[in-house]
């Protein structure tokens, strides 16, 4: 579904990505794990296009198309959804609309019509149990006043409702209690099925207890310096990335007596 | 990937919808000003004596007044001699029906989307229709007559209704109040007239629709609306222009009077030329609007959406005389290219426990100029007087700028007024947010614009909400950061 090749991203002439690879197919979810400052926020949003960062080589494939190319739109509009660390204030737009005119932004480009009011209304009332959020949240502005937690399980929310190819949760645990926890990670898991990949990207290996990865990677310095199963995030949990900093060479078996 | 400068760029670029010329014989009056022209206005009214020495006072007064300049506003002066006072549609001796109306007056109307065949109109919503210096047709009259309302031009309510117009006009804007009022005094030409019988609740919306056509010439009209003891009117206003490269100067004055337990709700959507961008031409759109709440219990409320016009400078406001009064101001002013606007509103507290609320929403783009300028003034006798203000500005670029002038006159201990302002800019993180949930640039820019608005947009009639949303999207088209 999504095939990262050699890519290289920097911010105001820094570089942050140095040579990034990576497959995700259908179905499987991946953790990104490494310290902070290692490139994984960076990577989330180059992959969603955000304005800032440039890409000076590498590519970027998803679903057969030249991701790069594409607008921040079309890539959300062909299946890319970032649930976002610090989701935004948009005062005196309620969620709800926010919502019906992203997921018709959605179906237009896909060819099928808006979803009528009442259609709308019965899908988000389907889908707002599974973040256990009450139904007045839909008429609050979006995430105004919210709390970290509300924040966190409004982005679940969006996501369930568009219901993309490909979700990618950047450190969607920072800030949550373990109840709020739980309550996502819920969301999360019963939307993983055979036609969705998801990127989980976190600092901790709290979140992976709950949504379990096929895959772990860790990033240091803008390189993908180890990858494994859901056990790599154990031993991580274990020894801390100065383990990995250590050993730059990455892909190697921990060191003896681990 | 373009800085959000540079997006800003794109975004600053609108078309102007309304901007055809109607080609129409018109019987216009030379440009220039003197006593004479003030004479010719009146004599081509047929207007009674009263009148005649109210313009000539005025016309007398203004020669001794000079424009104000305290305004947040640039431009070159304006030479009140090369305009012309006068200009109406040829054969416009009265047209009875919609027959004898200039079937290219009506098809002009039928392309600003304002069908004046009473049949094909908005249910419920009764238009008067001005065309430069004449009102061309009022519809739903006898319907209206039924209930005692009178909804007709000003001209018509001057040889039918002169004992109203006597008593009421210049009873809220007095003809020497400002520089441009007194012009408009001396030289009005026509605008709409609104009688409310007491305890009458209006059973349409009446509107005015205005409209420029001729080049060279300004559009001075008067509007007076009287609301008698219980009754209530809702009032709506509209206004486009051709697209010109010349400045035109739009000068009307607007009176509203509310008696014991009225209400009056007046709102505008105002979308006069506001010039190409590298601001040549558009309209220089300068009113007085006023109302008084006379009667105790009454309520006036100002909703405007200012879109359009190359300069803006208006300031509706509410005399509180009556005890228990209410004064409402709800404002969404966006300047764009290189518009300028200073407008905001006064809120006179006279009577007892009179109350006001003024919110106003400023959005600058492009290099465009906001300037909120409002005063609260309590008076001596006007105990638990209580007022609240909040002014917000959103700036879109760079090269724009919002300013807020607030001024508060409080001369009684018992008043409580609030004042909140806040600055915020569109930002680029906001953006990004709805451009990944798959909107485009301009949806997400026309969203978080409107939820920026959203409290004054709420207080607009349904029709009206509709239409100023989507001028505020066209007046944005292209302006995404």
């Amino acid at each position: 579904m999504l095939s990262i090749k050699n890519l290289h991203a920097s911010v105001e002439g820094t570089p942050i990505l140095k040579g990034i690879d990576l497959d995700v197919a259908a179905g499987e979810v991946h953790a990104i794990m490494g310290p902070n400052g290692s490139g994984k926020s960076t990577l989330a949003n180059v992959i969603a296009g955000r304005d800032g960062y440039d890409v000076t080589a590498g590519k970027v494939v998803f679903r057969g198309k030249n991701l790069l190319e594409l607008p921040v739109e079309e890539r959300a509009c062909e299946g890319i959804f970032l649930a976002f660390q610090y989701p935004v204030e948009i005062p005196g737009v309620s969620n709800l609309y926010l919502l019906k005119t992203a997921l018709n932004s959605i179906r237009k480009h896909r060819g099928l019509n808006d979803l009528s009011a009442v259609e709308f209304l019965k899908l988000i009332k389907e889908k707002i149990k599974l973040v256990e959020m009450k139904e007045e949240f839909l008429h609050r502005s979006v995430n105004e006043g919210f709390s970290g937690g509300e924040k966190k399980r409004n982005e679940i929310l969006q996501l369930a409702v568009l219901e993309p190819s490909l979700a990618i949760l950047d450190e969607t645990d920072s800030g949550l209690d373990i109840d709020a926890l739980k309550v996502v990670a819920n969301g999360v898991n019963s939307l993983r099925d055979e036609q969705r990949a998801m990127i989980v990207v976190t600092h901790y290996q709290r979140l992976l207890d709950y949504i379990i990865p096929d895959k772990v990677h860790v990033m240091a310095n803008g390189r993908i310096v180890k990858s494994g199963d859901k056990s790599l995030a154990l031993e991580l949990e274990k020894h801390g990335y100065a383990w990995i900093a250590q050993d730059p060479g990455a892909a190697a078996a921990p060191p003896a007596g681990s | 990937m373009g800085s959000p400068a540079n997006d800003i760029d794109r975004l600053v670029k609108r078309e102007y919808k309304e901007g055809f010329v109607t080609d129409i014989d018109s019987e216009t009056l030379p440009p220039g000003l003197d006593e004479g022209v003030v004479r010719a206005i009146s004599e081509k009214k047929r207007e009674p004596q009263f009148m005649l020495d109210w313009r000539l006072n005025a016309y007398r007064h203004w020669l001794t007044l000079t424009e104000p300049q305290w305004a947040h506003v640039h431009h070159e002066p304006i030479d009140y001699q090369a305009i012309s006072y006068y200009s109406a549609p040829k054969d416009k001796d009265g047209p009875k029906s919609l027959d004898e109306v200039d079937p290219k007056l009506l098809e002009t109307y039928e392309k600003l989307g304002i069908p004046l065949e009473e049949q094909k109109m908005l249910a419920g919503v009764a238009v008067d229709a001005v065309f430069d210096s004449v009102s061309v047709k009022t519809t739903f009259r006898e319907k209206l007559a039924e209930v005692g309302v009178i909804f007709c031009s000003i001209s018509e309510a001057l040889q039918e209704h002169p004992d109203l117009v006597k008593q009421y006009l210049g009873s809220v804007v007095p003809a020497g109040d400002n520089f441009y009022a007194a012009l408009n005094s001396a030289v009005f030409s026509d605008g709409s007239f609104v009688y409310i019988p007491k305890g009458v609740r209006c059973p349409m919306e009446l509107s005015t629709y205005f409209r420029i056509n001729a080049m060279n010439t300004g559009q001075f009209e008067r509007t007076l609306i009287i609301a008698d003891e219980g009754s209530y009117v809702s009032y709506l206003e509209g206004c486009t222009a051709p697209m010109r490269d010349e400045n035109q100067l739009h000068a009307a004055v607007v009176e509203l009077i509310a008696m014991e337990g009225a209400q009056i709700k007046y709102s505008t959507v105002q979308n006069w030329y506001p010039g190409d961008e590298q601001g040549r031409g558009g309209i220089y759109n300068f009113v007085t609007k006023r109302g008084a709440c006379r009667g105790r219990n009454s309520k006036i409320s100002w909703t405007q959406v200012e879109t359009g016009s190359a300069i803006t400078w208006k300031y509706p406001s509410v005399l509180l005389e009556g005890d228990n009064s209410v004064g409402e101001f709800y404002s969404v002013a966006l300047t764009n290219n290189w518009q300028q606007a200073d407008t905001g509103t006064k809120m006179v507290h006279i009577g007892k426990n009179t109350s006001s609320t003024i919110i106003s929403k400023g959005i600058s783009a492009g290099h465009g100029q906001n300037a909120y300028r409002g005063l609260v003034k309590v008076l001596n006798k006007a105990d638990n007087a209580r007022n609240y203000s909040q002014c917000d500005s959103l700036l879109m670029g760079d090269r724009c700028g919002a300013h807020t002038f607030p001024y508060i006159e409080v001369k009684n201990p018992t008043a409580q007024v609030e004042h909140e302002a806040t600055t915020s800019k569109i930002s680029v993180d906001q953006l990004f947010y709805c451009r990944q949930r798959g909107l485009s640039e301009e949806d997400a820019v026309s969203m978080i614009v409107n939820g920026f608005c959203k409290e004054v947009f709420k207080e607009l009639p349904m029709e009206f909400a509709v239409e100023a949303r989507k001028l505020l999207e066209i007046s944005l088209e292209g302006a995404v950061g």
